[in-house]
């Protein structure tokens, strides 16, 4: 292992930041996590090809060129694969300075969303346009924020060696810190995204070692505020119609339920194998709404069946299982919880965007984590994955 | 956990990682056995779902056959109208339930938006007419009048009119050839209903949706035939309804057409004919009861004698069937329906029915030889015939001694039949029967009265032969009534229903005299007086009468004649039937009807007649006017119109001088004959199936009457184009305008004005 001594972990601070690290190939490679990679980056090319499938004769969406969501896919599978880049070389300790900036940078922008600058697509104003038809949603970069945030916030001490556990005024700041951007986002009103945070606040608290009481107190507090929602009619009619046909997608099969019914029924009729790429009738016909973005995954179980759209769930096991991983070997606190705030947010999106369009969850806008179409969600998972890597490319080798 | 590193890490984070790991695990577990459960389980549930998502049929509707006479004239046939609809279901989707767009619709239909508003609205119990009976799903018609221009300012602006379509669609058309109207025996369509459309799903010949069904007369009976079969092309579409993939369609059939034996001349006459008595009772007095005729309802039937063909059959008061086309407005549903217009809609011919009088005395005279008696014996033809105090009169209390049967017809003698009937209620033991001949009865049976001719039109009524059967029945069903109301001294109705209490049940001796000479409780139909009139003409077979003559594939290739079929044989010899003949010839000669038929002539076109009126108790006589030639049977009868030759005799009479172009002198033109023999074959059917049409007058009536002033009512505003419609190719065979001009020019001809108020004066 020769110039593996450079990666030793041998302090908390900034580490010295170069191309070396990178193009180091005999440690570099052996310490990235590849099946995390490959895995991502399988996702993304087959997502590129699903959100093709879903686009390539909606004129209205296309503007006439149905390579424009692939191109586009692509282009933001390798903007997140520089981003992805990007974060390795710089290291997650050495970002570590900078969460107070990225923190107050996020909120800042979801801020923003809830200024006339903010656009509504589909009931959420969760979008900033951007010049160039581009458009940002802020919030899925609130997600990572709130995840370093939180981390640095409840390793810091134990990091330090102070503590075994996070106390409870650390605990109360982190907690602080991850309300302020949920109650923003509450007011877009994205409740999908809010929920994923709620997630991400839970799988942060347990693996900082926060005592129990925290952890069920917060399910607790999770659950009154969910029913306090529900009461206080803070949903508007569009969402409370999802949560009903959800708990009954015969409904209204032309109405509310319509959603479901057609994912369901594009997924079902995809059978083992499913009807092959751009074959599938429900999907050249139309009939699954949004389906580039939140209903990607009716595209795979139609046309790749249940062997395509296993290997999706497959994928993301991989990602995930890593991720759990990477989380369990990491010998700082600090690492740890950002890798299980990123398994999380991700086990709780895949299950919520899979789930969906099995019906066994209620319809939310939240995308499948590399396959949708979305520039800000691949990002943001990018940037995961190489924070991630950071983690595992920085941990010392085990003996 | 082999790795656990030494960093001191609590057990407790570490035990966390785990649990976090193994609910990650088991959330994808999740998924995937949901994955496996709705694709590999219930796969094939959902792939049929997803089929029946994409595929969208789409219906040709065939186009119906037309319906021709028995030339090839289109009675009934389509034409190409701008329809413009409306889809409830997309109406539904908008914010006002569509009302907006329907607003702006009816603006440019020219239309009131609550009009358009009612025709989309669906039919249920309490919602009248407008409505829409059909699916909710269908473009509901809103108009079939549509312009051009209206058409396309709705086309044009298609985002203006979400869910309404402008199309050219093939709509029924009663082309009224001639001004024949036909409207009874043609019937007429509407859509299906919910009901008719579940009962034939599982049979050979499904509905579908969009289908117009026959309601009546020839459009229902034939209604099978005529309808075709709907092409069905079922496309891949989006969601929208686009059409995105491959099609697969199943070609329709159009309907077959129908060929008839009516002659749309002859029925020109006979309705212009009819009419016409009706309008000249009316303006006569009736003796009994010192009003004018009402001359509310009347029928003629003109039929081939041999075949039993159906020539000519016009019922009055009758309406204009187009009315029914692109849906039946609330109006005129009311008027048709309405007491006001004694219900146009009943064919009187087939579902009329009344008292014969003396048209039934054929089978009286029938039924007395069956019974012994000799035709040409002598019997008593008193002015009146007494039966224990009550008299029975002859007509006008006339009296000729003893006569013949045959006689008896000629001069209607009642007195005569009364006897006989009496006589023969005797034998069958009188008020204690035992094990009667029923003689009169029987007779009544065998020339197929009391049931239906078996003519191929709907809802045909049976009438009535009152025998001891029927009086039992009657009785056993009123008698509580009568019972009740009946009163020994009351009122004629009371002291009816008195008498019926006590002994309705029996068969009296007043009864059969009664019946004897068609009266009492005889309920006869014109078409079964004309069927048993042709059956005596063509030597005793009683043919069931048809009006299909056969039922021509669109393509031409199949031709499946409807042969003439018989339901019996009259109950005479030959020899009798020989004698009957000569007796009816009297009648036309120098009998009761002999001053109907003055001039005509009779060597060579024996004619035979019987008249008829009959009394209704509360009512004026029904005129009954039966006759025969070798070839044809007609017979027209008239409700409250007086006697039967002097309100039906003319119009008989013009209806034979224009089929055989008889002029009043009784020279025979040929040329001017309209069918001086029945049309045996089948019009020319050409190799890609068309029939062509010969050229029709335009009203046949002012051609045979070119000099009689039509009164305002039968003045129809010229047509500017003939149209022939539906099987186009029009064959000018004969150029009526030169032989108009020419008998215009030429001498005599028919009876001016004057000779034709004279033939109409009354007995």
């Amino acid at each position: 292992m020769t110039g593996a001594n450079s990666f030793q972990v041998s302090g908390y601070g900034p580490e010295k930041a170069g191309w070396t690290r990178l193009f180091a190939r005999d440690s570099m490679a052996r310490r990235l996590d590849w099946p995390i990679l490959l895995a991502a980056v399988a996702l993304s090319l087959l997502g590129s090809l699903l959100v093709y499938s879903a686009t390539r004769n909606r004129t209205e969406l296309n503007q006439g060129d149905q390579y424009y969501f692939l191109t586009r896919h692509l282009l933001n599978t390798g903007i997140g694969l520089a981003l992805m880049v990007g974060i390795v070389w710089l290291g997650h300790r050495a970002l570590r300075t900078a969460v107070p900036v990225l923190y107050g940078a996020s909120v800042f922008l979801i801020l923003l969303v809830l200024t006339p600058l903010g656009s509504t697509i589909n009931g959420a104003h969760s979008w900033i346009k951007l010049p160039g038809g581009f458009s940002l949603q802020p919030s899925e970069f609130v997600k990572l924020t709130i995840i370093l945030g939180m981390a640095m916030l409840l390793a810091a001490r134990v990091d330090a060696g102070d503590r075994q556990h996070p106390d409870h005024r650390t605990v109360l700041q982190a907690l602080g810190l991850a309300t302020v951007p949920m109650l923003i986002v509450m007011l877009m009103p994205d409740l999908g995204s809010v929920m994923v945070m709620v997630i991400i606040v839970l799988g942060v608290l347990l693996a900082s070692g926060s005592s129990n009481r925290w952890v069920f107190g917060l399910l607790g507090a999770g659950t009154a505020g969910a029913l306090a929602v529900w009461q206080l009619g803070i949903l508007d009619d569009y969402q409370i119609a999802r949560f009903a046909a959800f708990a009954n997608p015969a409904l209204d099969p032309a109405g509310v339920g319509y959603n479901t019914n057609q994912a369901r029924i594009a997924i079902g009729s995809g059978g083992l194998t499913g009807s092959g790429l751009f074959e599938g009738s429900q999907t050249t016909g139309r009939f699954v709404p949004e389906q580039q973005t939140d209903f990607v995954f009716t595209v795979a179980g139609e046309e790749l069946g249940f062997l395509g759209a296993g290997l999706i769930i497959a994928l993301l096991g991989v990602v995930l299982w890593r991720a759990c991983r990477i989380a369990r070997e990491t010998t700082d606190l600090y690492g740890t919880v950002v890798a299980a705030g990123i398994v999380a947010w991700f086990a709780f999106q895949t299950f919520e965007n899979v789930g969906m369009t099995l019906g066994i969850m209620p319809v939310t806008g939240l995308p499948l984590p590399f396959v949708s179409y979305g520039g800000s969600s691949m990002f943001a998972v990018w940037m995961a994955v190489g924070l991630l890597q950071s983690i595992t490319v920085q941990r010392p080798m085990s003996a | 956990m082999t790795n656990i590193p030494e960093t001191g890490r609590s057990t407790r984070v570490q035990t966390r990682l785990v649990v976090i790991q193994i609910l990650v695990l088991s959330l994808l577990a999740t998924l995937g056995g949901r994955l496996w459960y709705l694709q590999i389980r219930q796969g094939d549930e959902y792939a049929e779902e997803a089929s029946g998502n994409h595929v969208q049929q789409v219906v040709q509707p065939a186009t119906r056959g037309s319906i021709l006479d028995a030339r090839g004239v289109p009675l009934a046939d389509n034409e190409t109208r701008l329809v413009v609809s409306a889809s409830r279901t997309e109406l539904l989707k908008m914010k006002d339930d569509g009302k907006g767009v329907l607003t702006k619709l009816a603006a440019v239909l020219g239309m009131q938006p609550q009009d358009v508003v009612d025709k989309v609205r669906l039919c249920d119990a309490k919602t009248p007419q407008p409505c829409w009976n059909g699916s909710p799903y269908q473009p509901i018609p809103v108009t079939d009048e549509a312009t051009v221009k209206q058409a396309l300012q709705i086309r044009e602006r298609a985002e203006d009119f979400p869910g309404i379509t402008a199309e050219p669609m093939a709509v029924r058309r009663y082309a009224a050839p001639g001004q024949s109207n036909t409207a009874q025996v043609l019937g007429y369509l509407s859509p299906v209903t919910d009901e008719e459309l579940q009962k034939a799903q599982d049979t050979d010949s499904p509905f579908l949706r969009s289908d117009q069904v026959g309601r009546s007369g020839l459009e229902r009976q034939y209604d099978k035939a005529l309808r075709g079969k709907a092409g069905v092309t079922r496309y891949e579409v989006d969601n929208l309804g686009r059409v995105i993939g491959e099609a697969e369609s199943d070609a329709g059939t159009p309907g077959s057409n129908l060929v008839t034996s009516i002659d749309a001349r002859v029925q020109r006459v006979a309705e212009y004919e009819l009419n016409e008595a009706m309008k000249a009772a009316r303006k006569e007095m009736d003796r009994n009861t010192n009003r004018l005729y009402e001359a509310d309802a009347g029928a003629v039937v003109v039929m081939e004698a041999k075949t039993g063909r159906v020539v000519a059959m016009a019922s009055n008061p009758d309406y204009d069937p187009n009315a029914w086309v692109g849906g039946i407005s609330a109006k005129d549903y009311k008027r048709l329906t309405g007491k006001d217009s004694n219900y146009p809609l009943l064919n009187r011919a087939t579902q009329g029915q009344a008292a014969p009088g003396s048209i039934f005395k054929v089978v009286s005279s029938a039924a007395a030889v069956e019974a012994g008696y000799d035709f040409d014996g002598r019997y008593d033809c008193s002015s009146a015939y007494n039966l224990g105090g009550q008299v029975f009169k002859n007509f006008e209390s006339a009296s000729y001694g003893p006569i013949s049967l045959g006689r008896a017809l000629e001069l209607s003698c009642d007195t005569v039949f009364y006897r006989l009937a009496h006589e023969e209620w005797k034998k069958d033991g009188g008020a204690k029967p035992k094990d009667p001949n029923d003689f009169f009865y029987k007779a009544a049976h065998q020339f197929g009265l009391g049931k239906e001719t078996g003519i191929d039109l709907p809802n045909e009524v049976t009438g009535r032969v009152p025998d001891r059967q029927w009086k039992k029945d009657y009785w056993e069903a009123n008698k509580d009534a009568w019972c009740k109301t009946g009163k020994k001294d009351g009122s004629y109705v009371e002291k009816l229903a008195y008498e019926g209490c006590l002994e309705g049940n029996r068969l009296r001796a007043g009864d059969s005299i009664n019946y004897s000479i068609g009266q009492g409780d005889t309920l006869v139909t014109p078409i079964q007086m004309a069927t048993i009139y042709a059956a005596i003409a063509n030597g005793g077979t009683l043919y069931d009468p048809s009006i299909g003559k056969a039922v021509v594939s669109p393509d031409g290739k199949q031709v499946s004649a409807i042969a003439p079929e018989s339901h019996g044989k009259l109950p005479i010899s030959k020899t009798t039937l020989a004698k009957m003949d000569d007796a009816l010839a009297g009648v036309a000669t120098r009998g009761t009807a002999a001053w109907r038929f003055g001039g005509w002539p009779q060597d060579k076109i024996p004619m035979h007649a019987k008249t008829g009126t009959a009394e209704v108790h509360g009512k004026q006589t029904t005129s009954w006017f039966a006759t025969y030639t070798k070839d044809y049977s007609i017979v027209m009868t008239i409700s409250q119109g007086g006697t039967g030759s002097g309100a039906s005799g003319p119009a008989v009479r013009n209806i034979y001088d224009a089929l055989y172009g008889v002029a009043d002198d009784g020279a025979i033109d040929k040329k001017k004959a309209l069918l001086p023999q029945p049309q045996a074959k089948l019009p020319t059917i050409k190799a890609d199936g068309t029939i062509p049409a010969p050229k029709m007058p335009k009203d046949i009536v002012k051609d045979l009457q070119p000099d009689e002033k039509l009164s305002p009512e039968e003045e129809y505003a010229p047509v500017e184009e003939q149209q022939q419609g539906a099987t186009p190719p029009t064959q000018n065979t004969e150029n009526r305008d030169t032989r108009r001009r020419r008998r215009r020019g030429g001498t005599g001809g028919r009876g001016t004005g004057g000779a034709q108020g004279s033939r109409r004066a009354r007995a």
